[in-house]
C-alpha cells in the first residue's frame, strides 16, 4: 500500500468549509454553511434535491467558486483556485470516463498531468485495489455499470486526493448491485484512509456509508452528526423527516418502530382505529387514526399479521422514544 | 409487391434516374471524340484521359487541391471555437444556430456577387479605406488567391460548423470537468479530451467542406477572375467556350474517381465519416 501509507496520520481536519456561500443570478443555492472533515471520515451529504448539496460539493472541487467564504484544504484557503490546481479528487455521477481512452489511459491520465513517477506501479496497485486487473486495456464502452464506477474510483485513487468527492456514486448502478457495492466502497474507503465527501440523496445510503452525515435544506445545514445522532437525536423537524418515517402528534414526533400497537389497553395507551395495513415483505406498516384525528404509522413484524382496518387497538411508547422540537 | 419495397420505390427512381442514367452519360461521353465543330460522336477513345496528363492540367488539379485543403483548415480552425461557443451558450443556443444557417436563405451567387461589390476597387471596405486617408491607392483585395479562399470559407464555414456543433452537443461536459479534476489545464483538456471526442464531427466537417470547395467553379470564377483557374472552371469551360464536352466529362470523372480514392482511403478502417 505504498500509495496510500502516508494518509493515516491523525491530523486535524483535512477539509473545513467557514461560511461558504454560493448566489447564483436566479437564487441562493448554498447560504453560509460551515463543515469540517477530520482525515478520514467518510462524510454524507444528504437532502432534498436542489438543497445546495452538490453545489457544495462542487465548491470543494473547484467547479464552482464560493460568492464568499473560505474553502481550507490541508490548511490552504482554495476557494478560488481552478480544478486543475487542487488536491481533490471527483468520482463523478456519470462517471465521466473519457471513452476514447482505456482504463489504464484512463487511470493514468491524472498521474501524467500532475507528472507523476512510478505511472506503472501506482495504475496497478489501485486497479487491483477496484479488482479491475485484467480489464486494462478495455475501453469504457466495454465495461458494465459498476466496472465502470470501479474504474472511475480508480482514476481518482490513483492521484491519492487529500479529499475524494462522490457525487451520487451509486445512483447509476442498478438496485440489486448498489448493495453489494455500498459494502465494498466502505471497506475501499477503511483501506485507503481517504476522506471521502459523498453527495447522496438517498438516506439508506447516507446511513449505512457515512461515519458522519450533513444534513442539508434550502441551502442551509440543518444539522451535522453521526448516523446515530442525525436518525435518534435529529435537530430539526425536516431531518427527522428526511432521514427514516415519522410519525406526528402535535409537535412531537415518533418514529413507526417506536410506535407499539397492542389489543389490550395499558398504561398510557391512546386508543385508535386501525383504517389501513401494507404488506412491505419484511414489515407490515399499520395505519392507525387516533382520537385527535392524527394518523399514525406502526411498524410490525410480518409475523404480526393478526391486525386488520377497522380494529380498535391500543398504541403506545416510551417517553425516550419522543421527538421533541423547539 | 411488398409494403417496403413500394416505399423504397420513389427514392431508388430517383437515384437512377438523377444519378445513375446521368454518370453513365457522362462515362459515354468521356469515351467519345469530339467533333470538328463541337459535338461529339465514334470512335470510342482513352484520348481524353491521357490529355489529362498534361502538366498543365496537373498544375491546376494541384491548385484546386490546394485552395481546398486551405479553405478545410480554416473552416475547422474557425469553426471548432464557435460550434463549442454555441454548444455552451445555454438558452440562446438556438438563435445562434438559426443564425449560422441563416445565409442559406439567400442565394449562393447573390452572396458570392456581395463580396465583389465589398472587396473591388470602388467597393466598400477600398471606399472606406480611401475616405479615412489610410490608403491612397486602392487595394487589390479582388479577383486574386485570396479572393477565392475567402469567398470558399465564407460559403463552407456553416457547413462546417453543423456537424461539429453535434458532436460537441453530445459530448457530456462532465469530460471537461473531469479532466480538470484531473489536474489538466484548459489547453491539454481541449487536445487530450475534446478534440479525440469531437474527431467524427471534425471528420465529417472536413469531408462537408472539403468536396464542394474542390469542384467548385462560381466563387473561383466570380472573386478569383481569369487568375485563379481550378479544375471546376476547367470542365465548365469544356462545356461552354471550349465545345469539348468528352474531355470535360473525363476530367469531372477523374476528379471524382480521385475524390472516391480519397474517401475510401480515409474510411477503411471501419469508420463512418458523416
Amino acid at each position: 500500500m505504498g500509495l496510500f501509507a502516508l494518509r493515516f496520520d491523525a491530523m486535524a481536519d483535512v477539509l473545513t468549509l467557514t461560511g461558504v456561500s454560493k448566489i447564483f443570478p436566479t437564487h441562493r443555492a448554498v447560504d453560509d454553511v460551515h463543515l469540517s472533515l477530520p482525515t478520514g471520515e467518510f462524510h454524507a451529504l444528504v437532502g432534498p434535491s436542489g438543497c445546495g448539496k452538490t453545489t457544495t460539493l462542487r465548491m470543494v472541487a473547484g467547479f464552482e467558486i464560493p460568492t464568499t467564504g473560505t474553502v481550507l484544504l490541508e490548511g490552504q484557503n482554495v476557494a478560488d483556485l481552478p480544478p486543475y490546481e487542487r488536491n481533490v479528487s471527483t468520482v463523478f455521477q456519470s462517471y465521466a470516463l473519457f471513452p476514447h481512452l482505456t482504463v489504464r489511459q484512463n487511470v493514468e491520465f491524472g498521474l501524467r498531468r500532475k507528472s507523476a513517477t512510478n505511472i506503472d506501479d501506482k495504475v496497478a496497485e489501485v486497479l487491483d485495489l477496484v479488482q479491475l486487473t485484467g480489464k486494462e486495456d478495455r475501453l469504457p464502452a466495454k465495461l458494465s455499470g459498476g466496472e465502470k464506477q470501479r474504474a472511475a474510483l480508480a482514476r481518482s485513487l490513483a492521484l491519492a486526493p487529500a479529499v475524494l468527492l462522490l457525487d451520487e456514486p451509486l445512483s447509476a448502478l442498478d438496485p440489486n448491485l448498489r448493495q453489494q457495492v455500498r459494502l465494498e466502497l466502505k471497506a475501499l474507503q477503511r483501506r485507503v484512509g481517504i476522506t471521502f465527501l459523498m453527495v447522496t440523496h438517498d438516506q439508506e445510503e447516507a446511513l449505512t456509508l457515512a461515519d458522519r452525515i450533513t444534513v442539508m435544506n434550502k441551502g442551509r445545514v440543518e444539522q451535522t452528526g453521526t448516523p446515530h445522532e442525525i436518525y435518534l437525536k435529529p435537530a430539526t423537524p425536516f431531518v427527522a423527516q428526511f432521514l427514516g418515517d415519522m410519525n406526528w402528534i402535535g409537535k412531537m414526533g415518533l418514529r413507526p418502530e417506536a410506535t407499539r400497537i397492542s389489543k389490550t389497553p395499558t398504561e398510557n395507551s391512546t386508543p385508535a382505529t386501525i383504517i389501513h395495513s401494507t404488506f412491505l415483505g419484511n414489515f407490515i406498516h399499520i395505519r392507525a387514526q387516533i382520537k385527535t384525528n392524527e394518523t399514525l404509522t406502526i411498524e410490525v413484524s410480518r409475523f404480526d399479521q393478526s391486525y386488520q382496518p377497522g380494529d380498535e387497538v391500543h398504541l403506545w411508547w416510551r417517553k425516550e422514544d419522543e421527538l421533541h422540537f423547539q | 409487391m411488398s409494403l417496403r419495397r413500394i416505399f423504397l420505390l420513389p427514392a431508388s427512381l430517383v437515384t437512377i434516374g438523377l444519378f445513375l442514367v446521368p454518370m453513365t452519360i457522362v462515362l459515354a461521353y468521356s469515351l467519345m471524340t469530339r467533333g470538328p465543330y463541337g459535338g461529339q460522336g465514334l470512335p470510342l477513345t482513352l484520348e481524353n484521359y491521357q490529355r489529362f496528363f498534361d502538366p498543365l492540367y496537373g498544375e491546376i488539379l494541384l491548385r484546386s487541391f490546394w485552395i481546398a485543403g486551405e479553405t478545410t483548415i480554416l473552416c475547422l480552425i474557425l469553426g471548432f471555437p464557435l460550434a463549442w461557443y454555441i454548444t455552451r451558450s445555454g438558452p440562446r443556443r438556438d438563435l445562434l444556430l438559426q443564425l449560422v444557417m441563416l445565409p442559406f436563405w439567400t442565394s449562393f451567387l447573390v452572396r458570392t456577387y456581395a463580396w465583389v461589390f465589398l472587396l473591388r476597387d470602388t467597393g466598400l471596405f477600398n471606399t472606406i479605406l480611401m475616405a479615412t486617408g489610410i490608403i491612397s491607392q486602392p487595394l487589390p483585395l479582388l479577383y486574386n488567391h485570396g479572393a477565392v479562399l475567402l469567398g470558399l470559407v465564407y460559403t463552407s464555414l456553416p457547413l462546417a460548423i453543423l456537424p461539429i456543433y453535434s458532436t460537441l452537443e453530445r459530448l457530456d461536459y462532465s469530460m471537461v470537468e473531469a479532466a480538470a479534476d484531473l489536474g489538466a489545464k484548459p489547453i491539454t483538456t481541449l487536445f487530450k479530451v475534446i478534440l479525440p471526442i469531437a474527431t467524427p464531427g471534425l471528420r465529417a466537417a472536413a469531408f462537408l467542406v472539403f468536396v464542394p470547395s474542390l469542384g467548385t467553379y462560381l466563387t473561383s470564377d466570380l472573386l478569383g477572375g481569369g487568375s485563379t483557374i481550378l479544375i471546376g472552371n476547367l470542365v465548365q469551360n469544356q462545356f461552354t467556350t471550349a465545345r469539348d464536352w468528352p474531355f470535360g466529362a473525363a476530367a469531372s470523372l477523374i476528379l471524382m474517381a480521385i475524390v472516391l480514392v480519397g474517401l475510401w482511403a480515409v474510411t477503411r478502417n471501419g469508420e463512418d465519416v458523416l
